[in-house]
């Protein structure tokens, strides 16, 4: 699969800060700020409560910022309406989720094509595209098999498909081996750097704090803010690949 | 490339809303049959009923055809303690002197019985009537021949007889052999012809139709007078005819007349059953809203259930407007099946009993139609709120609790 080139950030979040109403209201985020290069692959990790799916979904558009500016590949989505937002969800970002989110009774062809369906292509370059993608993950030979057939770890390979099948300019993984044992998680770590060294800006969010080491970038999460950013030392990184 | 400037918009075509709204349906069969049951039955029974008195009403139609509009009748009038009354002997002669009238003839109930054999006792009649006709009727009446054939001038007045359909068949006689008699009173008649069934006076099936003069002579021993009288007018002419024809026939007492007018029984039947279809139209279409309620149940907990698939869709980019559209489209294509399969049992049952009743089967190319487009706009007033109810889920909302 070739890459576009890209200029720029494919992220940038500047001083955003998202409340939900209540009596005192409930700050999730307090004035979070964070770039993220094209072809990174980085973590965002922090215990349960520190904010980090907030931020997840307002990485990925699926929620609005309080107040702040929130920049997919230099595209500033804050003042964006519903509509937009979607389109916007379409083409630049890719989704992994814990659970996979496959529809049963649909092959994992028809799973991944699910990935252009909202952008307006026809069925048959929406397969030609998920099977190339498919490929691409290891699961040529399971084109046709419903996710019922296929072991955890293989849903999620089929789930990561489907995030990259519209080439995204940033794949958004939410606990992606939270639901797998230790053996298939590793598999799809592994299938995420490789994704990675290809050119792909993957941003892993999680709460396992040794998953988070084993990535370049860490981005640590308390109480809604960043409490720190380090980069892996040389040594770490060049295990891990 | 300055993505900056570039617009991104999530785009639906029209081929993937159908697919994408027959996925539900597909993925959870048995609940798909199941609501799709209850519109089927709701349809089924209006297209069954417009089918049924569609059929029916044509039925009554052809017999109203058979009979003719323009076929008056006169009864002495039946009231105050009297029996079965008598016209003035005269009343045929002065009816057809009436301009509009083109064919007139009388009949009257001769008390006899009529048996196969001699050795029969007298008392039992097998309830055939006999009457005595004037060699008219046959035309008069638009009556046809079976067998045989019917009375003229000539075997009016000799111990002849014409059997109606019924009375030939307790007599089990099926055609006109040579020499076959039956006793009538004392005397023997031959057979000499049997009547198809006859629209105008059903009465006719289950009698023994004899000439006046042989009535006299071998029956009765006396003049007869006329009980009935059978009127063709000139089409248009068939009201004034109908006023005038009491005074003509009874200038004395015209209130002792009727006159009638035998295919307003029928169209008056016709009405009747009018009625009848409005009110099962109704319980139709109740059983439709009962249908139509069913798949907004159904809908409603599909998007219950579906709330992840929901939030997936919104994070693959479907906008709310897709989302509205694929569950509306959902709720659509449910109650359209229900329809055509509504429509398929219609027809099937107005077949079935309209075959049972040697009905023409006639199903109204309006409930055909109007049964998918009603269940249609059923399934589409269904599936509004579900549908709106989908597109409201936020996506982070969709996407919880997995």
């Amino acid at each position: 699969m070739n890459l576009p080139v890209r200029d720029g950030l494919a992220l940038e979040l500047i001083n955003v800060v998202k409340e939900y109403p209540g009596e005192p209201p409930v700050r999730a985020l307090a004035s979070v700020s964070l770039e993220v290069q094209h072809g990174e692959l980085a973590a965002i990790v922090g215990p349960s409560g520190s904010g980090k799916s907030t931020l997840l979904h307002i990485i990925g558009t699926l929620d609005r910022p309080t107040s702040g500016i929130v920049r997919v590949a230099g595209v500033d989505t804050s003042e964006m309406s519903d509509r937009q937002l979607s389109g916007v969800r379409s083409h630049l970002i890719g989704f992994v989720f814990q659970s996979f989110f496959l529809l049963e009774g649909m092959t994992a062809i028809d799973n991944v094509a699910n990935g252009l369906l909202y952008r307006g292509k026809s069925l048959t370059d929406r397969r030609d595209a998920a099977a190339e993608a498919l490929r691409r993950v290891g699961l040529g030979q399971r084109l046709t098999h419903t996710p019922a057939q296929m072991s955890g770890g293989e849903r999620q390979r089929v789930a990561i498909a489907r995030a990259i099948v519209n080439r995204p300019s940033i794949v958004l993984a939410d606990e992606p081996t939270g639901n797998l044992d230790s053996r298939s998680g590793e598999a799809v770590m592994d299938l995420l750097r490789e994704l990675h060294t290809e050119g792909r800006t993957i941003l892993i969010i999680t709460h396992d704090r040794e998953l988070a080491a084993s990535l370049p970038r860490r981005v640590s999460m308390r109480d809604g803010s960043i409490e720190s950013v380090e980069l892996a030392p040389p040594v770490s990184v060049g295990a891990g690949q | 490339m300055s993505v900056a400037t570039a617009t991104y918009r999530s785009r639906l075509r029209a081929s993937d809303i159908l697919r994408v709204g027959a996925l539900g349906l597909r993925t959870r069969r048995l609940r798909t049959g199941l609501s799709t049951l209850g519109v089927a039955i709701g349809i089924a029974a209006m297209v069954g009923v417009l089918g049924l008195s569609a059929s029916s009403r044509e039925e009554l139609q052809t017999r109203i055809r058979a009979l003719g509009t323009n076929l008056l009748e006169v009864q002495a009038g039946q009231g105050f303690g009297r029996g079965n009354q008598t016209l003035p002997a005269d009343a045929v002669k002065m009816v057809s002197r009436i301009g509009p009238v083109t064919a007139v003839s009388s009949i009257a109930t001769v008390s006899a019985t009529v048996r196969r054999t001699d050795a029969i006792s007298e008392g039992i009649n097998g309830g055939i009537t006999v009457f005595a006709a004037d060699s008219g009727l046959l035309t008069t009446l638009n009556a046809t021949l079976a067998d045989g054939q019917w009375l003229d001038p000539a075997t009016s007045t000799y111990p002849a007889v014409v059997l109606g359909s019924v009375a030939a068949q307790k007599l089990g006689i099926v055609d006109v052999g040579d020499e076959l008699r039956v006793r009538i009173g004392d005397n023997w008649f031959a057979v000499i012809g049997i009547l198809n069934p006859v629209a105008a006076a059903e009465g006719l099936d289950r009698g023994a139709i004899i000439g006046i003069a042989a009535a006299e002579t071998y029956v009765v021993g006396d003049d007869i007078a006329p009980e009935r009288i059978y009127v063709r007018t000139q089409e248009g002419a068939i009201d004034s005819v109908r006023a005038v024809l009491p005074p003509t026939v009874n200038p004395e007492t015209p209130e002792e007349v009727e006159a009638t007018r035998p295919s307003d029984a029928l169209a008056a039947e016709d009405a009747a059953s009018t009625a009848f279809t409005s009110l099962f139209l109704g319980l139709g279409a109740v059983a439709l809203l009962v249908g139509g309620i069913g798949i907004a149940n159904v809908m409603v907990i599909a998007v219950i259930e579906r709330r992840s698939e929901i939030g997936l869709r919104r994070a693959l980019g479907a906008t709310k407007a897709h989302i509205r559209r694929q569950f509306l489209t959902e709720a659509v294509l449910l109650a359209g099946a229900g329809g055509v399969v509504g429509v398929g049992l219609g027809a099937a049952v107005t077949a079935i009993y309209s075959s049972t009743k040697h009905w023409k089967v006639v199903v109204p190319p309006i409930a055909i139609g109007g049964g998918v487009i009603a269940a249609l706009a059923i399934g589409a007033i269904a599936g509004l709120y579900p549908a709106a109810r989908a597109a409201r889920l936020p996506p982070t909302e969709a996407l919880r609790g997995n």
